[in-house]
């Protein structure tokens, strides 16, 4: 007797062990990292991320350089500062790798390909979002790394204070990455147009930041400190930096941070919620594209 | 200018969810505008600086840099073009037909919010509203040419774009005198500059020398393009 489907025509069965649902999310991840950095694709795709990251790292070998014949310690950008500094570099690069993430597939309509598959929504969207921050930290923490092992080659005073500092600027930069890439992707997932997404993911970075500056600058003319603090949570940069100055101990290098530990946490919060609402858009998102 | 690419264009750009994303942002000034008019903020000082800052130096880049890259980067990124190239219409005519929607679009878009924000804050106190009209619109004008050139030479066009609106005009603007002089914002700026009696504006590069290389750059990017567009190698997309 055999119940056999139709379906089945007598080949024999795939029985050994299967690779599971890791597996999966870690090869998802590791092409999508590879893919923002532009590896395994043509010398094209690799010139802007890497003309990037080499224009990142300008700043922080200067100012190793000019530690070394000065002695200075004021030559040496704090870790901390470093990302809010050069965060327009930053910017650039999520606007330009994010869509090479988000809106790829769906503009060649590719995405059900990958569902085809035993990929699970969540997986999916995960090992995206994952990968460009991993991504973006990278791009952070390589110069940020410079400056530190740069004084301590050139013989820094107060080693253990810059090793602490240190720390905290690479939580910083972790959480610069995470951060920034949840507001990147969702808006390159929603703007799959060649250059057009690119367009759309600096846009919402540069006019948030410019706006919170007016705002800030004119209620610190109005020496309204409170508002001027406050209205850092409405940009990015700032809302980023304000965790580092409350929560990690951090010199402030953006216009105004409100004051308080409770402030710290809100921008946590904040934080939290942009990364959770990042997901649950990609995830809808990428399941509407994955039915067609 | 032919008439039948102009309204595909328009209609490339302006189709479905992407007019939106060119309508978010002047709203946004408008809006900036609006409450700080509501507010009693809006002297001539902090007015000058918004319009400046937010106008000028943020608005205008991105909107010229989406509307010149847009009118021709997709369509030779996906090949489209070829079906344009192939009729017996010349290259030039083309590319300044592109030119043409784009300069449209960042009038549309930057240059008449602009003068709405700037009657809104400072009605018309010292000229200043007009006078940043026409600086924005001799800016885009200069830009828009620049970015279409732009994305006829290159795929990364909207990168090198933003690396050279935002990285060499404004970051390196403020440690390099010389690149400061040597950017389209100035150039505009200085053509403010020179209709408004208020001090608070101040370009560093004088109107006789920005006119002229408005005026130069513009016409190098279109004929740079039509130059370009003669001859294109039509690679698949990516």
């Amino acid at each position: 007797m055999s119940t056999s489907t139709i379906h089945d025509i007598g080949y024999r069965h795939y029985e050994g062990r299967r690779s599971g649902r890791g597996y999966v999310l870690r090869s998802l991840y590791v092409h999508n990292l590879r893919a923002a950095w532009g590896l395994g694709r043509p010398a094209r795709a690799k010139v802007m991320p890497f003309l990037l990251a080499a224009i990142m790292l300008l700043p922080a070998a200067g100012s190793v350089a000019a530690f070394a014949f000065t002695g200075e310690e004021e030559a040496l950008i704090p870790y901390s500062s470093y990302a809010v500094t050069l965060s327009v570099i930053i910017s650039i690069f999520l606007a330009t790798q994010a869509p090479v993430l988000a809106s790829r597939e769906i503009r060649f309509q590719v995405v059900p390909l990958y569902f085809s598959r035993p990929v699970g929504h969540l997986d999916f969207v995960l090992a995206k979002l994952g990968a460009l921050a991993t991504a973006a930290f990278a791009l952070t923490a390589v110069p940020v790394s410079v400056l530190y092992f740069g004084g301590l080659v050139a013989k820094a005073p107060d080693s253990s204070q810059h090793l602490l500092d240190y720390l905290a600027g690479l939580v910083g930069c972790g959480l610069f990455a995470l951060v920034l890439s949840a507001i990147a992707m969702p808006v390159a997932a929603f703007t799959p147009r060649r250059g057009l997404g690119v367009a759309a993911v600096i846009a919402v970075f540069m006019i948030s930041t410019t706006v919170v500056a007016i705002v800030q600058e004119i209620a610190e003319a109005r020496t309204n400190f409170t508002l001027q603090g406050w209205a850092g949570l409405f940009a990015p940069f700032n809302l980023v930096d304000i965790v580092q100055v409350r929560l990690l101990g951090a010199e402030s290098s953006s216009a105004g941070v409100p004051s308080g530990t409770a402030a710290g946490l809100i921008a946590l919060a904040i934080c939290a919620a942009l990364v959770a609402g990042s997901v649950a858009v990609l995830y809808r998102r990428f399941r509407k594209a994955g039915l067609s | 200018m032919n008439a039948t690419i102009a309204m595909i264009t328009f209609r490339a750009m302006l189709g479905r969810r992407r007019a939106l994303l060119l309508l978010l942002l002047p709203v946004l000034l408008l809006v900036l505008a609006a409450a700080l008019r509501l507010s009693d903020f809006n002297d001539l000082d902090t007015s000058a600086q918004v319009m400046q800052r937010f106008a000028l130096a943020t608005l205008l880049p991105l909107l010229a840099l989406i509307a010149g890259t847009g009118v021709i980067g997709p369509e030779i990124d996906d090949g489209q073009i070829m079906y344009v190239l192939t009729k017996p219409i010349p290259r030039p005519v083309v590319v300044v037909t592109k030119y043409a929607v784009a300069v449209v679009l960042v009038t549309l878009f930057a240059v008449v919010p602009t003068l709405i924000a700037g009657l809104l804050l400072t009605g018309t106190t010292a000229g200043m509203a007009s006078a940043f009209t026409v600086g924005v619109l001799v800016g885009g004008i200069a830009y828009s040419a620049v970015f279409v050139a732009l994305a006829v030479l290159s795929r990364n066009a909207v990168t090198i774009g933003l690396l050279y609106a935002l990285v060499w005009e404004a970051l390196l603007g403020n440690f390099a005198p010389g690149a400061k002089s040597a950017s389209i914002q100035q150039w505009a700026l200085s053509v403010t500059d020179a209709l408004t009696p208020a001090s608070v504006i101040d370009s560093t590069v004088d109107l006789a020398v920005a006119g002229p290389l408005l005026a130069a750059v513009t016409v190098a990017g279109v004929l740079l393009a039509s130059y370009r567009l003669r001859s294109l190698t039509v690679a698949s997309a990516e």
